[in-house]
């Protein structure tokens, strides 16, 4: 099943990958279902993404909707989990997944939370072909999985206006991060199905940064996201970048839609 | 809102949390609620005027550190703290009726830790009112005074809370703060365990001819501990354990006989004491709910642990699970999640419980410890109350634990903004 036929050449969207996918998708908002690792993950994710939206748009998480007027793509959005947060956030979301079945999905929760999110079946290349542009491209857990991952995070650097920001996060290719996400994740706790990652698509930091500015965007920060097995949840990192990491890197230029003192930091 | 506030509630009132019961613990929470930007409705089946009266009735409240940085928190503190006496130093010691307290006693003096005075004694009245003028003026809360909550819906998107007038409420989540037989909580079918200790909590404020210099001591004794605390002028509220039997007698008796039974335990230190206010009893017993959340649901103070009040932790407990609870609602919120869902409530379930269970098991061993007359028990617990007090380290601990500054400290009560 699952050739996404609609769409031309996706070339970040491999075929195999897509399929496992698709096979999961109802489980999405399941806290306790399939996606258990990724709603584990969740909070500590929107927590590094909110402050850094925040603290490079100069807005308060405080406010009532701190986004407001800042569009926002969140690429390879799955089920939702974090389109939703950030259209309730007051940003004006474009939820892409090159899977189409997370698309329906996504869609239905979306309403019933009484959320305007605008669900596409779409790949990243479409977008850039299309010229569409963002305040924010969040890039999250998706390049581990593309077959060319320089390419790809080519694309998404097009997609970022000037001024705007990417949020990439990915795992790192380290023996821990072997042990941590193959064999814990996938055939201990079985957090994950069998296959749902290749060490061998494991990227370093390094590797990840140089991506990144070959792009063209300059990188402003990079965090690890560290699993505590015996509190049993995920915290921020300066300097445990050795499985899960995160990086904010901006495109230059001055920034169109949003607010101004962005190309002052550096 | 496009409703009247005082006149029943109309379909379709939108809030975010939907707090029912308006003792100390909810609008505690309302307030900490507001300071992080989220709405709340206050359900209270007490009329505003029976909050309100200014008339002492003998309860007051030893509130730890922790507690009154989450009052400074919420901008209270400053109202009441020309009414709140400051602990300086607590005295323990074992003691039997009639022959005062044994030589081995423990002194907690607040110079043996660097955060100032362990705790105030605060009246009930001044609290009550304080917090009520504040609900009132907060944006952001709606407290419906006299309001009782008969039913409640959870589901996927949302919570609904029926009142008795049959208007509804509806928010993103429910948090019980309907004390020990929380109808919230039994609603939700959250069963309870529990037990009962055949003993009875006598309370009452009593005024006596000398200073008590800011000293609170507990005295244990067989039937039970005595707790004096020392309140504003030459006052002090003292909580009394007897016998359920014993303490059904005592509460009967006529003023002058309640002190007539009160002397011999109490001792003459403070010279003279006659009544103040009016006397209260307290059956003790442990009460703790099997879980603190359910979908879209969150239990707050006694409605999840009612505990032996033999510190006087019961508030700061409730106080702390407010801080805690308003902490994760408010970090969800800044997230962009969904207040009531698992994520923000499994948090606040996890942080809670492991706390609650320690303070339960805690008192609850104490208490038995020391209610005994064996005289070899009497013999270890003078000695161990002597070796706590040799031992600096262990006494700071102790301090800090009274102070209720040990454990994972939320943000309110660490001085912090929310």
């Amino acid at each position: 099943m699952a050739q996404p036929e609609t769409v031309d050449h996706p070339r970040s969207a491999d075929p195999k990958e897509l399929a496992k996918f698709e096979a999961m998708a109802a489980e999405w908002w399941d806290p306790e279902g399939k996606f258990k690792p990724l709603h584990m993950l969740n909070p500590c994710r929107l927590d590094y993404i909110t402050r850094q939206i925040a603290a490079e748009f100069g807005r308060s998480r405080d406010d009532a909707l701190p986004f407001a007027g800042l569009r926002l793509l969140d690429i390879g959005c799955g089920g939702g989990l974090l389109s939703e947060p950030m259209a309730r956030l007051g940003a004006e979301v474009v939820g892409a997944d090159a899977a189409e079945g997370n698309i329906p999905v996504a869609a239905l929760h979306a309403r019933q939370s009484g959320l305007e999110i605008d669900y596409r079946h779409t790949t990243a290349e479409a977008l850039a072909e299309a010229g569409e542009q963002f305040d924010v491209v969040l890039n999250m857990e998706v390049v581990e999985h593309v077959p060319d991952p320089a390419e790809f995070l080519a694309t998404c650097a097009r997609l970022v206006r000037p001024g705007g920001i990417m949020i990439c996060s990915t795992i790192n290719r380290t023996p821990r991060s072997f042990a941590a996400a193959i064999v814990g994740a996938e055939w201990v706790m079985r957090w994950l199905p069998k296959g749902t990652h290749d060490w061998r698509k494991f990227i370093t930091p390094d590797e990840l940064r140089t991506m990144i500015e070959v792009a063209g965007l300059r990188f402003l920060d990079r965090k690890g996201f560290v699993f505590n097995p015996l509190s049993w949840r995920w915290s921020i990192s300066d300097r445990d970048l050795g499985v899960n990491y995160v990086t904010t890197s901006r495109r230059p230029g001055a920034a169109a839609g949003a607010t101004a003192p962005l190309s002052a930091r550096g | 809102m496009d409703n009247p506030p005082d006149t029943g509630v109309s379909e379709g009132m939108e809030t975010d949390v939907i707090i029912v019961g308006g003792g100390l613990n909810g609008p505690a929470l309302a307030l900490a609620l507001a300071q992080g930007g989220l709405k709340s409705v206050i359900v209270d089946s007490l009329p505003a005027e029976r909050r309100a009266d200014p008339a002492f009735d003998g309860r007051a409240y030893a509130l730890s550190l922790a507690s009154r940085r989450l009052f400074a928190a919420i901008g209270i503190w400053p109202e009441v703290a020309p009414s709140a006496q400051p602990i300086l130093e607590i005295k323990v010691s074992d003691g039997r009726a009639g022959e005062g307290a044994a030589p081995f006693f423990v002194h907690f003096h607040h110079g043996e830790i660097e955060e100032g005075p362990m705790g105030h004694v605060l009246e009930d009245r001044f609290l009550r009112r304080a917090l009520l003028a504040a609900i009132d003026s907060a944006p952001g809360i709606t407290h419906l005074a006299g309001m009782r909550a008969v039913g409640q819906e959870t589901g996927g998107d949302g919570a609904t809370v029926t009142l008795d007038d049959g208007g509804k409420i509806r928010g993103r989540l429910v948090v019980a703060c309907d004390g020990r037989q929380s109808a919230t909580a039994a609603r939700a079918g959250i069963r309870r365990t529990g037990w009962r200790y055949g003993q009875t909590a006598l309370v009452a404020a009593i005024r006596h001819e000398r200073p008590h210099g800011g000293i609170a001591h507990q005295f244990f004794m067989p039937p039970g501990p005595l707790a004096i605390l020392p309140l504003p002028g030459n006052r002090s509220s003292i909580v009394w354990t007897e016998t359920e039997a014993e303490a059904a007698r005592v509460h009967a008796l006529p003023p002058e006989a309640y002190l007539d039974h009160l002397r011999p335990r109490f001792g003459d230190f403070l010279g003279d004491i006659a009544l103040e206010g009016g006397r209260f009893t307290y059956p003790l017993g442990l009460s703790l709910a099997e879980r603190f959340v359910a979908p879209r649901l969150a239990l707050v103070g006694d409605a999840a642990h009612g505990i032996h009040p033999i510190a006087g932790q019961g508030l700061n407990l409730g106080l702390r699970d407010v801080a805690a609870l308003a902490e994760c609602l408010v970090d969800a919120r800044r997230r962009g999640e969904d207040i009531g869902t698992t994520g923000p409530l499994r948090e606040y379930e996890r942080w809670r419980r492991f706390d609650t269970a320690l303070m339960a098991a805690g008192t609850d061993v104490v208490n038995r410890l020391f209610s005994n007359d064996n005289p070899l028990l009497r013999l270890g617990r003078d000695l161990g109350l002597g070796v706590v007090n040799a031992l600096p380290g262990l006494k700071r601990r102790f301090i800090r634990e009274a102070a209720g500054l040990t454990g994972e400290l939320p943000r309110l009560m660490k001085g912090l903004p929310i």
